[in-house]
């Protein structure tokens, strides 16, 4: 058996969850601190990826970066790569699928905040880096640490829009839900099923992983 | 060691005009909820920005419209004591006190000396919801004092408490701030509270100051009705004046003597408790009621007074000592509102 699909969906799964765990955080704290109606907007157009087709995504995604849109000709024309049909053309995919379920798990956390932890923090000469990073974030840990879980299952498990814009090359390209829709589609079942036990068992892991955590992490909440 | 503060700042219909000196000493801001107190407190502490105005500590400017100079909070040496406590949970008491030490290589030296002045030795490693509340207020005000701040703020520290360990912690911070030294401002919706920590104190109204001073006078005269209610005076009545030293009190249809100027008194109030009985019915502003109500207090008795010459007219209220109303007790007595115990209000 081949594990590169393994591999490959892995990788992927986990650079695009690093990417959206920082950007997610970033877009929720300045989100959640701007006037309503910028709210309101940005809202909207952050967690629209959340409920449109994978599909759609992946047409749309296609539209800016193929070689011969404008984001994808220039990036060809000026650096000479590819933006589509590679490995890594996979985690534009996936970013875009899993960055409503960090950004909104996130902005949740943030919100039921307590502000005067942050105040306290600042009239005790403390930046609001640290206060950012040694305060609010462990406060909201439980919550961030949920959409990051998440988000990575997803990832995991993002087929539609990764197939159309990384598509389906053995070795090079193939993740573990397309090896396992070409593996069925080609009357290769028994392999196919071998995949689905592989993927069962990643979830399963993850999920476990989840429970171990919040289990550990539970005594040091604040009451 | 003085602070000036002279801001105004509006929130939808509210308005925030604040205009005040506090030196050594505490200075008790006293008024309703929604008067505005916690909000001044963050103006000066800078977690909220003024419209416009002032605020100067020790010469050093925090905040100047004018001038375009507003430091951040980091910068203003300003030690905010919230309501609960605001301790970092998932920090340990030590690594709370530490944090806020601006002096990194004193630092370790500076949180043990503070551990031990403030009796936590033995919790270092505690986290702040393993604590009591004492142990809490105690780790807050640690933290507080190892960063030397130049003011001390309180906002409401004790509101939120039950009345046993209340009074308990109250005292714990009396000493603190005793030692402090500086000025220190608290914020309070409770009269008695303020009574005891405060050394002066200004009644707030709608987001301003109504009176200030000295906590015997402004407690002796709170000049209006909005402070006499704040400083626990529960009869007040409208009055209309009849002549150089005498009013009508219309809700309890009383005609008084009063000491002092009557010119633009609107109101009277006097205290529960100096209003007395008067079984032999002489003297000044002896009037004739009917106990329509009593109600026990743990160690007291209130009693609602109806005029009798009066129908429909409000109770007056007299609070006195259980054993003294059971010797006094009837359905009819008389009762003294005496002239140098009514409040003149104006407003």
């Amino acid at each position: 058996m081949d594990w590169f699909p393994l591999w490959n969906s892995l990788r992927i799964a986990g650079i695009s969850t690093v990417v959206i765990f920082f950007l997610g955080i970033l877009s929720a704290y300045y989100i959640a601190k701007a006037p309503r109606i910028v709210k309101g907007v940005l809202d909207v157009v952050l967690t629209i990826p959340l409920v449109l087709p994978p599909t759609v995504v992946g047409y749309l995604l296609l539209r800016v970066l193929g070689p011969k849109r404008p984001v994808g000709a220039w990036v060809l024309s000026v650096f000479g790569v590819r933006l589509t049909m590679t490995w890594w053309s996979a985690i534009f995919a996936t970013s875009v699928v899993i960055f409503p379920l960090m950004y909104r798990t996130a902005r949740a956390a943030f919100e039921s905040f307590d502000e005067t932890l942050a105040q306290s923090g600042q009239t005790l000469g403390l930046s609001n880096t640290y206060i950012f990073w040694r305060v609010r974030m462990p406060a909201c840990r439980q919550g961030i640490l949920a959409g990051t879980v998440l988000a990575f299952a997803r990832a995991l498990g993002e087929y539609g829009a990764t197939s159309m814009i990384a598509g389906y090359t053995p070795g090079r390209t193939a993740t573990i839900s397309t090896t396992v829709y070409q593996l069925w589609r080609t009357d290769n079942d028994a392999l196919a099923f071998r995949w689905v036990m592989v993927n069962l068992a990643i979830s399963a892991v993850v999920l476990l992983a989840v429970n171990l955590l919040e289990k550990k992490q539970a005594p040091g909440r604040s009451g | 060691m003085a602070l000036f503060v002279d801001i105004e700042k509006k929130l939808g219909d509210f308005r925030l005009q604040m205009r005040f000196e506090a030196g050594n000493g505490v200075l008790a801001l006293l008024g309703a909820s929604g008067s505005g107190k916690s909000m001044t407190l963050k103006c000066i502490a800078g977690i909220e920005r003024p419209d416009k105005g002032r605020i100067v500590l020790d010469g050093r400017v925090l905040f100047d419209s004018e001038r375009h100079i507003d430091l951040p909070p980091q910068k203003r040496r300003v030690g905010y004591l919230f309501q609960q406590y605001a301790l970092f949970p998932n920090m340990t008491v030590e690594q709370n006190i530490a944090c806020g030490v601006r002096d990194r290589a004193a630092r370790t030296e500076a949180v043990r000396e503070m551990i031990r002045r403030m009796r936590l030795e033995g919790l270092e490693k505690k986290r702040p919801r393993q604590l009591s509340g004492g142990e809490q207020q105690r780790a807050a005000l640690a933290r507080i004092l190892v960063n030397e701040p130049e003011v001390l703020l309180l906002d409401e520290p004790f509101s939120a408490l039950d009345s046993h360990l209340r009074f308990r912690l109250e005292q714990e911070a009396r000493e603190v701030i005793g030692r402090f030294g500086g000025t220190v401002l608290l914020v309070s919706h409770d009269r008695d509270e303020v009574f005891r920590l405060a050394d002066r104190v200004a009644l707030m109204k709608d987001g301003s100051i109504e009176a200030a001073g000295e906590k015997h006078a402004v407690f002796a005269a709170p000049r209006t009705v909005n402070g006499a209610r704040l400083t626990g005076c529960k009869n007040i009545s409208a009055v209309r004046a009849l002549d150089g030293e005498h009013v009508f009190a219309q809700d309890w249809g009383l005609a008084l003597r009063v000491d002092g100027d009557v010119t633009g008194v609107t109101h009277v109030g006097i205290r529960m408790h100096d209003v007395t009985p008067c079984p032999d019915g002489a003297g000044e502003n002896v009037f004739r009621f009917r106990a329509a109500e009593e109600i026990e207090n743990p160690f007291s008795v209130t009693v609602m007074l109806r005029p009798t010459e009066a129908e429909g007219a409000q109770p007056v209220g007299m609070e006195l000592p259980k054993e003294e109303w059971a010797a006094r007790r009837g359905a009819e007595i008389f009762a003294a509102l005496p002239p140098e115990k009514i409040i003149l209000l104006r407003g």
